[in-house]
């Protein structure tokens, strides 16, 4: 087992899904970490040269090296610090762990930003296809992971999948408000609702 | 069905290259496995079933269950058969695996991809951005993460070295369809070394299909491509991904 890093740092954005879920995580996981908060009109020379191939936030610097991507980190975190686990010990539950993790980035992130940034017929075909495969994942996540008990898909605790949804739930309800449209349903996608819900009545992630 | 003599069924494509990760990660775990040959454009029940989601290949069933996507696959079979490990043991080490896997799927597949997709100006924009990304790849090869590596696996090839090897082989193929420059091995020395040195492995040879085959589908796909030059730009894009 790796020893734990000695410095940790967060390079991140108060309004960024992403950075909400890696700030969580290691809230989760009771890690002390420093936070610095980039104003991304104004990039830091810091972070540039941290993230030279993307040039964005989150970034995780551990003892120096720096790690970018918030599914690499999330992963990252979850193997330095056990307890509690965001991913299940069993390979094939944590294959399927991955893959709806990443038809979250797929398939939902990029209808949000056509959501954002496009207007009329391509924003309401936008909106259709975000609620579609939001039933999408809560059908699978039903079918292959779920088993009943807590309001987390994890069950009693927050797993990876529901830090992913969970950090979402703010910018989400933002979106909705702004754009003056229903993206989350309760009554199609019961499951995602009450794991976002209950993750954002957690202490670590309502407090400072 | 699953067959009972088989405990491992790969759902593939022979000139699909996220196929050939999951192949070449078998091979190297020393893993015997039943393959079923599957066609882009009409995907069989089987496959339909196993990836309702994506409705594509690779898709691996073992013991009747199913795994899709191939990083997910490989990072499957690694913690599934634990000896030959393709992944590092230290977390740090997995994180930089991962994200230049991300960075291979996110970033230079797709401008690989678009090279060979498009014409004119938009194709020369495609050259410099794959330029770009080998760049960067070069950059951490020779002074990087991955300084004095024979591969970014270390000594033997991992789960990197397959992720990018498998497609990689797309360069010289495309190359040589499109009559453009795009790993010149001035400009790119060590990545170019790595390459050679990934492709010489007896396993990669076993699974990467004979270069003329592949020079032949290419070709093959640029006519049709060129020939619907008024089609809808997805399903271009469609047998560009599938390609690359």
């Amino acid at each position: 087992m790796a020893d734990q890093p000695k410095e940790v740092k967060l390079y991140g954005h108060g309004f960024s899904g992403y950075c909400t879920m890696v700030n969580s995580a290691l809230k989760l996981k009771g890690v002390a970490f420093e936070y610095v908060e980039e104003d991304l009109q104004n990039k830091s020379e810091a972070l540039l040269s941290l993230n030279p191939v993307y040039k964005k936030v989150p970034v995780l610097v551990v003892d120096g090296e720096p790690i970018a991507e918030s599914l690499v980190i999330l992963q990252y975190i979850d193997d330095v610090w056990k307890n509690p686990p965001l991913l299940p010990e069993d390979p094939y539950q944590r294959a399927k762990v991955r893959f709806w993790a990443d038809y979250v980035y797929q398939k939902l992130v990029p209808p949000v930003y056509r959501i954002r940034t496009s207007e009329g017929d391509a924003r309401k075909k936008a909106e259709e296809e975000f609620r579609a495969n939001m039933i999408t994942l809560e059908d699978g996540i039903r079918e292959e992971l779920w088993s009943a008990g807590g309001s987390f898909i994890n069950g009693e605790k927050p797993g990876l999948l529901d830090v992913i949804m969970g950090s979402c739930h703010t910018g989400l309800k933002y979106l909705e408000d702004v754009a003056g449209v229903k993206l989350v349903e309760k009554d199609r996608t019961p499951l995602l609702c009450s794991c976002m819900e209950a993750f954002v009545e957690l202490d670590v992630v309502k407090g400072p | 069905m699953d067959q009972p003599a088989f405990s491992v069924k790969l759902l593939g494509s022979w000139a699909d290259s996220h196929t050939h990760r999951v192949q070449l990660a078998l091979k190297l775990k020393g893993l015997e496995f039943e393959y079923q040959e599957e066609d882009f454009i009409n995907p069989s029940p089987a496959l339909l079933l196993h990836n309702p989601v994506y409705k594509k290949v690779p898709a691996l069933l073992h013991g009747g269950r199913s795994i899709v996507e191939s990083v997910v696959i490989l990072q499957y079979i690694d913690e599934t058969w634990t000896d030959n490990p393709i992944m590092p043991a230290d977390p740090f080490e997995r994180a930089v695996t991962r994200f230049w896997c991300h960075f291979t799927d996110d970033k230079l597949a797709p401008a690989v991809g678009l090279v060979f997709s498009s014409s004119g100006e938009g194709q020369k924009a495609a050259v410099d951005q794959v330029h770009e990304n080998l760049k960067l790849l070069e950059r951490e090869l020779k002074d990087g993460a991955f300084k004095g590596r024979r591969f970014f696996g270390g000594d033997k090839i991992g789960l990197l070295d397959i992720v990018l090897g498998c497609g990689s082989y797309w360069l010289a193929v495309f190359e040589e369809v499109m009559e453009v420059k795009l790993i010149d091995p001035e400009s790119f020395p060590v990545f170019h070394a790595w390459l050679r040195d990934f492709e010489e492995q007896q396993e990669v040879k076993e699974t990467i299909p004979a270069i003329d085959r592949l020079l032949e589908y290419a070709r093959g796909i640029r006519q049709m491509m060129l020939s619907l030059s008024n089609s809808s730009s997805s399903s271009i894009n469609n047998a560009a991904a599938s390609s690359g």
